[in-house]
């Protein structure tokens, strides 16, 4: 099943209503059964894979532990035959070929149990690539459903005349307005700096030729000559 | 059946490692909407978050000092999404609308972060998170996604009534 493909059927056939489902509850529901049944499949498999991954284990072990009894067995044969003890070889050496007999039949349970632990793992990488895929899907029907419910929600509770959801030429203006208004109280803080400065008004008079014109200097050059005229 | 200790060392490390991902805990739109109010972007930006009831919680978040739109957060099981409402069809003037909608998705792709898409009657631009994101990325798209509308429906202005 493509959901992709229903979704679009249903937002053809004008199921565009806003809260409306895109896709029946009962689909939904089926797909969620599925996706259940799916991971506790995956959850028995995993199961099973530990059981079979240790009697593989317990296998390879007793493959080891024959191997050594039968090499140390061999050494024993070799020993008999050393002391010329023919007989006694030959109980020792019966006893190795029944010992070869059980490892054989370890190892080939081993591998048995090998095989089937690939076969589980590729069963469970399947399993787990469905599951994905399933997944995939509902968030798809579980998203359009979401969002549709969400800008329900949004609309409801703002209604069509708040300010929140206005139109977009109107949210531009406001945007430009309240930019604007930034700009003017920027500039408007700095006319005010200028002028708190003093340095605007006494700037703009001596550009005038009026108040203090003088610089200082000058004032008191002119009030010293005043007074040497004086005394003299 | 008992299981020899080595064992349990070995099989199943694949069996925590899928059920750990899994298992992992996401935040709620209460906990975004408390860490987001909390929190102070290097550029100075603060937001304001309101939770909106309805049959899906949605979070909507504004920034301080920032002119723009209002942003819709919401969440499912997998994905964080944030959406802008752009304006409605019946904004768009008809003698423009084929133009309007072909402009978008010649520019979706530029659009950083962001994509468009429509609601009901309504465009939006939006932005989807996976819900394992941290905070900063979810923060980092909040911004852009003001940023980018902004720019949107300054630059469409003409294809609006």
């Amino acid at each position: 099943m493509n959901i992709l493909k229903k979704i679009m059927t249903a937002i053809r056939g004008g199921t565009r209503e806003l809260g409306e489902s895109i896709v029946d509850s009962q689909g939904t529901r089926i797909f969620e059964q599925e996706i259940e049944d799916a991971q506790e499949s995956l959850k028995k498999a995993k199961h099973d894979l530990t059981q079979v991954m240790a009697k593989e284990m317990q296998a390879s072990r007793k493959v080891e532990s024959i191997s050594a009894e039968i090499e140390k067995n061999e050494g024993y044969v070799a020993d008999a035959l050393a002391k010329k003890e023919e007989s006694l070889a030959l109980e020792i050496a019966t006893k190795v070929a029944e010992l070869e007999q059980d490892k054989a039949l370890q190892v080939d349970a081993q591998q048995s149990y090998e095989k089937h632990i690939e076969k589980l793992k590729s069963m469970m990488e399947k399993a787990e690539r469905q599951l994905k895929d399933y997944e995939r899907q509902l968030t798809m029907v579980k998203t359009t459903e979401n969002v549709q419910k969400a800008t329900a929600a949004i609309t409801d509770n703002f209604g069509t005349t708040d300010s929140t959801l206005m139109s977009a030429k109107e949210s531009l203006d406001r945007i430009r307005k309240k930019q604007e208004d930034f700009d003017d109280r920027n500039l408007a803080a700095e006319q005010l700096d200028a002028e708190n400065s003093g340095k605007n008004l006494s700037d703009k008079m001596k550009q005038a030729g009026i108040g203090d014109t003088q610089s200082a200097a000058e004032a008191v050059l002119a009030r010293l000559k005043a007074k040497a005229k004086k005394k003299a | 059946m008992a299981l020899p200790l080595d064992i349990l060392w070995q099989v199943p490390y694949y069996v925590i490692k899928q059920t750990t991902v899994r298992r992992k805990t996401t935040m709620n739109i209460q906990d975004y909407a408390i860490r987001i109010s909390q929190n102070r972007t290097r550029e100075g930006f603060t937001f304001d978050c309101q939770t909106i009831n309805g049959e899906v919680e949605v979070l909507q978040i504004e920034i301080n000092g920032m002119n723009g739109f209002p942003i819709f957060l919401t969440k499912t099981q997998n994905q964080i999404i944030c959406i802008v409402y752009l304006w409605s069809e019946d904004e768009v003037k008809s003698e423009k609308r084929t133009q309007m909608l072909e402009m978008m998705l010649d520019t979706s792709i530029s659009i950083p972060l962001s994509a468009y898409a429509r609601v009901g009657n309504r465009f939006v631009l939006y932005g989807a998170l996976s819900v394992n994101s941290n905070l900063d990325k979810v923060i980092e798209e909040v911004v852009t996604l003001n940023e980018n509308a902004i720019d949107v429906v300054t630059a469409m202005e003409d294809f609006l009534k």
